[in-house]
């Protein structure tokens, strides 16, 4: 029975690989073959806003011939990389899970004259291995939410920061520009506790903040989920919050629905990592198709999205349209 | 006579000193820490109806999906000698069928039923998948539910699609946070019900009996008739009900599901909650009490910790800290030497024991 | 010490809460003799065993040992073996996915770096010199058990061992194992290691001892040597009363030619050949043969234990269908297995929870049997079989072979079946018990209730049973009733070719 079992397992598996790598199609002349290689979209919304941006972009009707792949393990990956290679795929689009262990199979592409672009995560290798990379810089997007919190000129900062997984990159980015002001005097750290990205846990956090009799009047939420937890203890405790009310809610992400709340003015902000790449890639393949260089790269080799932050006071129904993530 | 009876009980629910004495420390430490820990006010909530504040309130109130976990956890560890480590994933999967289903019109009473029935039944049924890889194929419980574990919160994000899909509605903050006029906190009264139901389980079936007797020997089991797959095959479902209730909790919390979030890392709560309720891991005999128990304590450490404002790289090391120390305390050597000194105690002071009579 | 004493023990006592477990007990080992340690369960014989082991601290006396000096204090059984004592238990506690090699030197070299081949050839050279069967390179769980015990014994005397410790090792062997084991014994015997021999089997006894030393309820009776003391004897100092009782059973006749109540016919499992079978409304018959020859799958076939696979099967005349141990309960068929360890006891329940278990199951799961009902079942059990044990709440595996066996009779008895199989009820138990099980089963044949009964003791069935089903090599080859039941008839029988 057991026996029976792996075999059934080993054959699903086998199943799936085969689905994965789409049969072969007939070539088709004139578009450009394209391989991208990602996480997979249930990772995070931020990752499903990435997936679905690239499918959106790399269409036939924008003259790509695309495929896509989407992984979590490395070795995954590196072994679809090699097959799109085989495949003789004119660009190679890598989001990779780790960032280590790609400099064979990048050397590979460039010896098959594959022309390489990272986007989101940076690969530990050679920048002579890829063309650009396009990617976020977390510290920006930190920077760019403590800015705004400074310039509310609020009479004194007392913070809840809820911090995400730690060590993760949003985590590291999120966190470093409010140390700073917590190191400065400039604000005051009443707590400062991960909720590794837990909504749930997130309300404990506050709950307890709040059961401690501690004065606080910002929150600030390293993503929307965890917002909307610390969120829901502030509205079982009967302490108001939001544009005007007595405690500033920050979150990010950017979520659609996380934005209806900052227009109807229950949160005050939300910041955004940019998870659209696949437009600023897809302009760099045209130019060097059409025999230009690719312009605007620092000394890495990387183009550094432009990170949003939105303001409940200044948010329109335009703006969670066109940038609001999910539905 | 008396005192011979309160000796039995003793005995009897020995195994209950362990979470027991791990919730008084807490108790004592935090009342030494802030005498006004436990303090319990009433204030009117943001939609203005008086609700219970306070660290006990959390904790009880945090705790209840854990707990609800553990009461099913316990039944599939004393059947199948096992523990089900998809407990989590199947939460999430029940969570995001219940709001896969209120999303698909408006939420009223009789949808939010129909939501609630429809994630128990989808529930019931992958616990019934893992019930069946354990039962009928033998394969060990921790690699069955392996799959689920797995793969369960990919399924979850299938079944809405999105990343994370909000519901909003009075009925599901009433269920996951209070109905109105009531100050008690309904995840606590959710718990409360579960436990009613599963005393009523066990006073008006025998349930429990063939269960532990499945868990002890499963031969003798089958030889006297008890049908040993369709107990463990039971014991699986009904923890896919708790999943289900539990994934509802959670959903309701916040009217939110984040698959990939949503009860996270609580299967090892849940059975580090039966293993510190003093319920043998490897099957047979078994006290719902000590897991619920245990759970609690699991919870109020967790409350503690941040009352604390340990730092967030330090939590896991604490919580780790005191995991050991209770874990120790409830192991076989300690317990076999602790109850070797208090016979000791007890020959070398009979006087002392005519008082206590 | 004198020079032909290997070990004395003086004045031994043990104390457990509230029970003198052993009390001022004397016990002497000669080189190169086996003794026999005899004594009902709970007379102290495994105290005894494991004070000398390490595995229990003694609470008064002193232990010698040839070649030390002074008194030697035992603190565990890796000190016991040090000193030369050496000991193999009932249950085999070997790897049996090792090979036969690797069993014997595994774990007794403190040396991280094993040299096979040097192993393989050491023990290969043991293997030959004691007579076992086996290869080095075989592995152990494809020997038979008698080899494998052999095996067991040959690691433990390959360590200089000077006593040898032998705890009930013939109780799960057939006779032709049971000589071969016996051979190695008296082998052991002329190279001069003593062997403490623990068994139940009286006849063993006096196929292979030298003295014989009995315990009764944890003090000494005296050491005779064995062929002063007739069998008779030994059993009335065992049990510390004259055997009339024993001697005056006599089996009822019982009717043979009634309706019968359970008939099968070419009802066969997966682990049975067909076979045909039929009792009569208070009928005693039993299922004789080897160990292995397919009596105990015979009746397991009956009460669906194993898969069933064919035949057809009437209960009171009514064809009935019988797949599994709940059919075959709701009609009213009770068993109590051979391996009452495994297949019987639910070790960690109470004594209570144990005796009403079947009963449940017969009665449903939503009809659970109330605190006060079962408590009451259980005390009246508990009287009517003497079991002891400290209260009905009791977990039954701490309770002693023989009462355990009654609660699993007490579990059936409460069912009141009409047809009670009965595997072995009274292996392994003292001889007090035995004549009660024995007493039992005819009383319940003469209530007219069925009983189907299997004993490794052909003078018990004999007593017992009215109609012997003989078998050998998974095929009944036989059935013996009136005159023709006598133990010269039944072993020739077994052994084939007699008739």
């Amino acid at each position: 029975m057991r026996k029976l079992f792996a075999l059934l397992l080993v054959a699903a598996m086998i199943f799936t690989l085969v689905a994965c790598s789409d049969e072969k199609k007939p070539e088709e002349g004139g578009l450009i073959k394209v391989g991208v290689i990602n996480n997979p979209p249930s990772e995070s919304g931020y990752r499903e806003a990435n997936v679905n941006d690239f499918i959106k972009v790399f269409t036939k009707e924008n003259g790509y011939d695309a495929k896509f792949y989407y992984s979590i393990k490395n070795d995954e990956q590196l072994s679809t990389a090699r097959q799109y290679i085989t495949d003789g795929v004119d660009y190679l689009l890598i989001s990779a899970a780790e960032t280590t262990g790609w400099d064979a199979v990048l050397k590979d592409a460039k010896d098959a004259g594959v022309k390489v672009f990272l986007f989101d995560r940076m690969i530990n290798c050679d920048k002579s291995l890829f063309e650009a990379a396009v990617v976020s810089n977390m510290a920006n997007e930190g920077d760019t939410a403590v800015k705004w919190l400074l310039d509310q000129k609020l009479p004194e900062y007392n913070v809840i920061h809820i911090q995400g997984a730690m060590g993760s990159d949003a985590q590291i980015g999120r966190t470093g520009a409010l140390d700073a002001q917590f190191a400065a005097g400039t604000m005051k750290k009443v707590v400062q506790q991960t909720a590794t990205w837990d909504e749930a846990e997130a309300k404990k956090i506050v709950e307890s903040v709040i059961n401690s009799g501690e004065k606080f009047n910002v929150i600030y939420a390293e993503n929307d989920g965890m917002a909307k937890g610390a969120v829901a203890a502030l509205d079982e405790a009967g302490i108001t919050h939001g544009v005007g009310k007595d405690v500033v809610v920050m979150g990010f992400d950017c979520n659609k629905w996380a934005l209806r709340e900052l227009l109807a003015g229950n949160w005050n902000y939300d910041g955004q990592c940019s998870p659209f790449q696949a437009q600023v890639i897809s302009d760099m393949i045209k130019n060097l198709e059409a025999g230009k260089k690719i312009e605007g790269l620092n000394d890495a080799k990387q183009i550094i999205s432009v990170e949003k932050g939105f303001d409940a006071a200044t948010l329109t129904q335009a703006d969670i349209d066109t940038y609001g993530l999910g539905e | 006579m008396k005192k011979a009876k309160t000796s039995k009980f003793f005995a009897k629910n020995a195994q209950l000193l362990i979470p027991l004495i791990a919730i008084l420390l807490l108790v004592i430490f935090n009342l030494i820490r802030d005498p006004s820990f436990f303090s319990i006010g009433i204030s009117a909530n943001n939609r203005g109806d008086p609700v219970l504040q306070g660290n006990l309130v959390s904790i009880l109130n945090g705790a209840s999906e854990l707990v609800i976990l553990a009461m099913g956890m316990t039944l599939v560890t004393a059947a199948a000698g096992g523990q089900d480590i998809s407990v989590g994933a199947l939460a999430a999967i029940a969570g995001s069928v219940f709001v896969k289903i209120l999303k698909g019109g408006a939420v009223t009473g009789p949808t939010v039923l129909l939501a609630f029935l429809a994630c128990c039944v989808a529930a019931m049924l992958f616990g019934a998948f893992n019930g069946s890889l354990v039962a009928f194929f033998r394969i060990q419980p921790m690699i069955a539910t392996l799959i689920l574990f797995t793969c369960g919160r990919s399924i979850a994000y299938w079944i809405n699609g999105g990343a994370t899909p909000t519901v909003e509605s009075p009925i599901i903050n009433a269920i996951g946070s209070f109905i109105p006029g009531i100050p008690i906190p309904t995840p606590i009264l959710i718990v409360i019900v579960m436990g009613i139901l599963f005393g009523l389980v066990f006073r008006f079936t025998t349930l429990s009996l063939y269960v532990q007797t499945v868990g002890i020997n499963q031969g003798a089991a089958r030889l006297n008739g008890v049908n040993t797959v369709g107990i463990k095959l039971l014991a699986f479902i009904i923890l896919g009900v708790c999943c289900a209730v539990a994934g509802t909790i959670g959903v309701s919390r916040l009217g939110l599901i984040n698959h990939e979030t949503l009860l996270i890392n609580i299967e090892m709560d849940a059975i580090l909650a039966v293993a510190i309720g003093g319920n043998n891991l490897g099957g047979g005999k078994f006290k719902m009490l000590g897991s619920v128990l245990g759970a609690y304590a699991i919870q109020m450490l967790t409350i503690t910790l941040y009352a604390m404002k340990v730092p967030s790289t330090d939590v896991k090391a604490y919580k780790a800290v005191v995991i050991i120390i209770l874990v120790v305390m409830g192991s076989p050597v300690v317990k076999n030497s602790m109850s070797r000194f208090w016979k000791k105690l007890k020959r070398n002071h009979p006087a002392g024991e005519k008082e206590v009579a | 010490m004198q020079d032909d004493v290997v070990l004395t023990m003086r004045g031994i006592c043990k104390y457990f809460p509230g029970v003198k477990a052993l009390e001022n007990v004397d016990f002497t080992l000669r080189k190169g003799t086996i003794h026999a340690l005899m004594g009902e369960n709970g007379a102290g014989k495994s105290t005894l065993i494991k004070v000398l082991t390490g595995v229990y601290p003694m609470d008064g006396g002193e232990i010698r040992i040839d070649g030390v000096e002074d008194a030697i204090v035992i603190r565990s059984p890796q000190e016991a073996q040090g000193y030369g004592i050496s000991t193999v238990y009932q249950e085999i506690t070997l790897c049996p996915n090792l090979t036969v090699a690797e069993n014997m030197f595994i774990g007794r070299s403190r040396k991280s770096r094993v040299d096979w081949k040097q192993m393989e050839k050491r023990s290969g050279e043991l293997l030959q010199k004691l007579g076992i069967p086996a290869r080095p390179k075989q592995q152990l769980g494809n020997c038979s058990l008698a080899v494998q015990q052999m095996v067991a014994i040959a690691r433990a005397v390959d360590t200089d061992c000077k006593v040898l410790i032998l705890d009930e090792p013939t109780s799960s062997l057939d006779d032709k194992e049971v000589e071969m084991l016996f051979t190695l014994m008296r082998q052991l015997k002329e190279s001069g290691v003593g062997i403490i021999f623990v068994t139940h089997f009286l006849e063993q006894v006096y196929a292979v001892s030298d003295q014989i030393t009995v315990l009764r309820n944890g003090q000494l009776v005296g050491e005779y040597e064995v062929r002063e003391l007739p069998q008779v004897k030994l059993v009335e100092k065992m049990i510390g009363k004259d055997l009339e009782d024993l001697s005056s059973m006599k089996k009822k006749e019982t009717v043979l030619d009634g309706e019968d109540f359970y008939e099968a016919r070419g009802l066969a499992s997966t682990e049975s050949r067909p076979f045909d079978f039929h009792i009569a409304a208070g009928e005693v018959n039993g299922f004789t043969g080897l160990l292995g020859s397919g009596r105990s799958e015979s009746v397991r076939a009956i009460f669906g234990a194993d898969p069933v696979t064919g035949g057809t099967v009437k209960v009171n005349g009514k064809q009935v269908k019988i797949s599994k141990p709940l059919d075959a309960m709701k009609q009213g068929i009770g068993y109590l297995p051979e391996d009452r360890k495994r297949d019987g006891i639910i070790a960690d329940l109470s004594v209570r929870e144990n005796i009403i278990l079947a009963l449940q199951v017969i009665q449903g799961m939503g009809h659970p049997i109330s605190r006060a009902k079962a408590e009451a079942f259980a005390d009246e059990y508990i009287k009517a079989l003497a079991i002891k044990t400290a209260s009905s709440d009791t977990p039954v595996g701490s309770l002693s072979g023989g009462n355990q066996q009654k609660v699993i009779l007490a579990r059936w008895l409460l069912t009141h079946p009409q047809y009670l199989i009965l595997d072995e009820p009274t292996r392994g138990i003292d001889v007090g018990t035995k004549t009660e099980i024995q007493k039992l089963v005819l009383q319940l044949a003469e209530d007219g209730k069925s009983i189907t009964f299997i004993s490794s003791e052909i003078e018990e069935m004999l007593r017992t049973c009215s109609r012997l089903i003989v078998m050998r090599d998974r095929n009944i080859v036989g059935e013996l009733k009136g005159d023709e039941l006598s133990q010269e008839r039944v072993m020739r029988t077994i052994a084939g070719g007699g008739e």
